[in-house]
């Protein structure tokens, strides 16, 4: 009986789960360690408890590793970026970054001449001579990660490849990140993807080999598989080259979670936290993506990210004493020894959902005492804050169905006003189930010229490659579709020469399908 | 003349997507570049079009191109400082001022990439008081104005200098050298003395921009509607208020043609908007009765953040608010009406004043 393990690294809890087909038959919640795998080693421990180990077909990972490297600024290595353009550039790599992260990363750029034109026609002679000059200043910096990027590379990659054929060759021992395999059209945004990725390569090698290293320790001989963005996975050969994949899985798994535990692939879900609540839509068991431009700790990128609203309400979060004031501040990973149910002092939200009924933690005779307006008054001012955000995350006024996951979802239970709440068996563990959950997908994005094929004929090329590439990824390929498709014509060119086309296939794990699922 | 420093430039842009009508390009790139040469340069000064002299002369300073390239293969400052010398170079004229053809979207910016390199004050007002898609649909057109003689200058070293038959020829063969060039270029044009600008400009076009994306700044940081600030700003009308439900999008001649169909919301619920454009939004119907038509303005704006939704980018599921702006009296003429009104882009319409829809 293959089952697959689904672990959720989070900020303050680690979270495990096995599953087999849909059916979670162990899960547990550990604290996360500051060595996040003496943590991950114990959620293994406990799960393993309830199936043989040898039964233990995949093992999916969530983490929050990257994003928060990235927000922290911690554990980010030294990038130069190598744009080909046509020299001199006046819209210059890391233009809009933050400064502490611009001064982290290093303000390193080069520009040389090449890239292409919108049709994939060269845009300028390259220029060799001058790509090897800045390989020695490179090598001079001792900077070992190059992010490089190109004008319209994503419909002509050739320019790029050749400079990394130059690049490896004059500096051998550096990684070089090409732009056309990390983002989209949109060179700025694609180029800052580019660059983070660059700088989280060093980190993604040991988080990575601890990762391996905890599984094996654990007894487990099955591959592992780390969470994307768009809820699939990519294998760690695969995120060791490209960890800024990982950057939105936390809201990805929850949200794929809910959909998982509850059947129900069209909802609101409400991620209730420690700190935070995220509120997102789930259309056809994906997560709504947002279609703007996406701000990563303040730099500006094009990836396709979970349109989730955060909100500073979670089972951590302070209520004032007359209740009329819910946050923002929270005592976070405190709440078992500063809670009142826990005997701290401080009051939390946590407190007046126990008083009120929800599901018991810690003492609920601690919080016994307290003045029933209060409780009111806070749960009011929550469900108000929490009705809002759903109706702004709905995208029509039919009732649409509201899941509510995470550790506090009991919390929200008793909140008055809430009505039909869907709070699925294992709420709090759905972060780690999506991971599990998640399948193997392949996405392009490219501008096609159209002055020699059809639109219709472009569309079709594009879904073909797209579901080749999710089957190469693992899809089944009975089983891979497509999930999203997307085309622009590009405006002001006379004639439709151009179409820009997004296409997104997906599949459940061919490999890791359990018999009968 | 009063001072555009990086604020100003920041709310020109924002009002400026406003102004573009749901067209006229993404003026981040243009922000970025505008804002680097002011940094590079300093700040640049504004004159209003009666500080001009009547002798004095002036050019609108513009990027060509395709909104979709632009964000790969990014303009360039050599350019926008380049093109005005070459201009000089071809007429023996000196230029004293710049000006935006275009207040909407990104050409409201770019004049201010060549301004701040030649210390050049740039002239409040411009050749629509919105985007429009072709180069002759400005109001100097209206008044017997030559586009040409202009200057095309790329990135490539390329430049190409015209003189036109007409100010249609004019965009014809800018069109397919902008095409040859890769869809990225920045031009010159519409040479003008400071007495025909006074005649034939769009006043006040950057302070609108600039009002009206203060206003949406302001009431964001005040939790007020950005969409009644919008409203306030220059007699505009809340033409409907709903949620997208089906947009029809095709290309045709190299432009995005398309209609977004609207259900009602709050005190518009039972009732339905068409809102048709090609690359700016055209025409709005409301419950089949056309209530507005270019050339007055007609826009989306996202109904919580005041967010300007451009008509590439309107899809199934925004909330929006659908306003219109009167367009410039310059627009609102027999001539104007010819030159941009509905039957210009093919719909049999007839214009109609927005501000005559009142529930």
């Amino acid at each position: 009986m293959p089952v697959r393990i689904g672990i959720d690294v989070g900020g303050t809890n680690t979270d495990a789960v096995v599953l087999d087909g849909r059916a979670v038959v162990a899960a547990t919640k550990t604290p996360t360690t500051e060595d996040v795998t003496i943590g991950i080693l114990g959620a293994l421990t406990d799960v393993l408890r309830e199936v043989d180990v040898d039964d233990v077909s995949s093992v999916f990972i969530g983490t929050t590793h990257f994003i928060n490297a990235i927000a922290q600024a911690r554990g980010l290595e030294q990038v130069a970026v190598v744009r080909l353009a046509t020299p001199p550039q006046s819209l210059l790599p890391m233009l809009d970054w933050p400064g502490h992260l611009k001064s982290v990363v290093g303000d390193r750029f080069h520009v040389c001449a090449g890239g292409a034109q919108f049709d994939g026609a060269p845009l300028g002679e390259f220029d060799e001579v001058g790509l090897r000059a800045i390989a020695k200043q490179i090598a001079e910096s001792g900077v070992r990660h190059v992010a490089l990027s190109s004008v319209f590379s994503t419909v002509n990659p050739e320019p790029e490849l050749a400079a990394e054929r130059l690049l490896l060759d004059e500096l051998p021992g550096i990684t070089v990140t090409r732009s056309s395999r990390v983002g989209r059209v949109g060179l700025l945004e694609r180029e800052n993807a580019t660059i983070l990725n660059a700088s989280l390569l060093g980190l993604a090698a040991r988080v990575i080999d601890g990762l391996e290293q905890v599984v094996a320790q654990a007894g487990i001989r099955a591959p592992i598989l780390l969470s994307q963005n768009d809820g699939t996975v990519m294998t760690l050969e695969r995120a060791r080259q490209f960890p800024i994949f990982t950057i939105a899985s936390g809201p990805t798994n929850s949200m794929r979670g809910a959909a998982l535990l509850t059947g129900i692939e069209n909802a609101v879900v409400v991620d209730v936290g420690g700190t935070t609540c995220d509120v997102g839509l789930l259309q056809h068991g994906f997560p709504r993506e947002s279609t703007v431009a996406m701000s990563l700790a303040g730099v500006r990128s094009n990836f396709r990210i979970p349109d989730v609203l955060s909100m500073a309400l979670g089972g951590g979060t302070v209520v004032s004493e007359d209740g009329g004031t819910v946050g923002p501040e929270s005592v976070g990973y405190r709440i078992t020894t500063e809670a009142r149910v826990f005997g701290g002092s401080t009051l939390t939200f946590s407190d007046v959902a126990v008083a009120a009924g929800a599901t018991p933690m810690g003492d609920p005779g601690l919080v016994a005492g307290l003045d029933p307006a209060t409780v009111r008054r806070a749960l009011e001012v929550a469900a108000d804050r929490v009705s809002q955000a759903v109706e702004k995350a709905k995208l029509q006024a039919s009732d649409t169905p509201v899941i509510v996951v995470g550790g506090g979802a009991p919390l929200l239970a008793v909140a008055p006003g809430l009505t039909g709440l869907v709070i699925p068996e294992h709420a709090g563990v759905a972060n780690a189930v999506g991971a599990a959950f998640a399948e193997a997908g392949g996405e392009v994005d490219r501008v096609y010229n159209l002055l020699e094929t059809t639109r219709a004929g472009v569309l079709a090329e594009a879904r073909a490659e797209a579901i080749a590439r999710a089957v190469e990824a693992g899809a089944d390929p009975d089983q891979v579709r497509i999930v999203d498709a997307d085309d622009v014509p590009l405006t002001h060119l006379g004639g439709g020469s151009a179409v820009h086309v997004r296409v997104k296939a997906a599949g459940p794990f061919a490999t890791t399908t359990p018999e009968g699922n | 003349m009063r001072i555009v420093d990086e604020e100003a430039l920041n709310d020109i842009t924002l009002g400026s997507t406003v102004l573009g009508s749901g067209g006229g390009g993404d003026p981040y790139v243009g922000m970025l570049l505008a804002r680097d040469a002011i940094r590079r340069f300093g700040p640049v000064q504004l004159a209003d079009v009666d500080e001009v002299p009547d002798t004095a002369n002036l050019v609108f300073i513009a990027g060509i191109g395709a909104p979709g390239v632009l964000i790969e293969k990014l303009p360039r400052a050599a350019e926008y400082e380049r093109v005005l010398g070459e201009l000089e170079r071809f007429t023996g004229t000196k230029y004293d001022f710049v000006c935006p053809a275009e207040a909407g979207g990104l050409n409201a910016v770019t004049p201010f990439a060549t301004a701040a390199a030649r210390g050049l004050p740039v002239v409040d007002a411009d050749g629509m008081g919105r985007a429009f898609p072709h180069l002759e649909m400005v109001t100097p057109t209206l008044y017997g104005g030559s586009a040409t003689p202009f200057v095309m200058v790329d990135e490539h070293g390329n430049t190409m200098f015209l003189e036109s038959a007409s100010n249609s020829w004019g965009e014809a063969f800018a069109r397919a050298a902008v095409l040859a060039s890769g869809a990225n270029a920045a031009m010159a044009l519409y040479p003008m003395t400071g007495a025909e600008a006074k005649q034939r400009l769009v006043r006040g076009a950057l302070t609108l921009a600039q009002d009206l994306g203060r206003s949406i700044r302001e009431a964001r940081a005040a939790h007020t509607s950005p969409v009644d600030a919008v409203i306030a700003k220059q007699g505009g009308v809340l033409l409907f208020t709903g949620k997208v439900e089906e947009v029809e999008r095709r290309n045709e001649r190299g432009w995005t043609i398309g209609r977004a169909h609207l259900s009602g919301l709050e005190g518009d619920r039972d009732r339905t908007m068409t809102v048709h454009f090609q690359n700016e939004n055209l025409a709005a119907e409301r419950d089949g009765v056309v209530v507005a038509t270019s050339p007055d303005l007609i826009m989306a704006m996202e109904l919580d953040t005041g967010e300007p939704i451009p008509a590439e980018e309107i899809r199934y599921g925004y909330r929006v608010a659908v306003i219109g702006l009167p367009a410039d009296p310059h627009w609102r003429t027999a001539a104007g009406i010819e030159l941009a009104g509905p039957r210009r882009f093919g719909y049999e319409m007839d214009y109609r004043p927005v501000e005559e829809f009142a529930r």
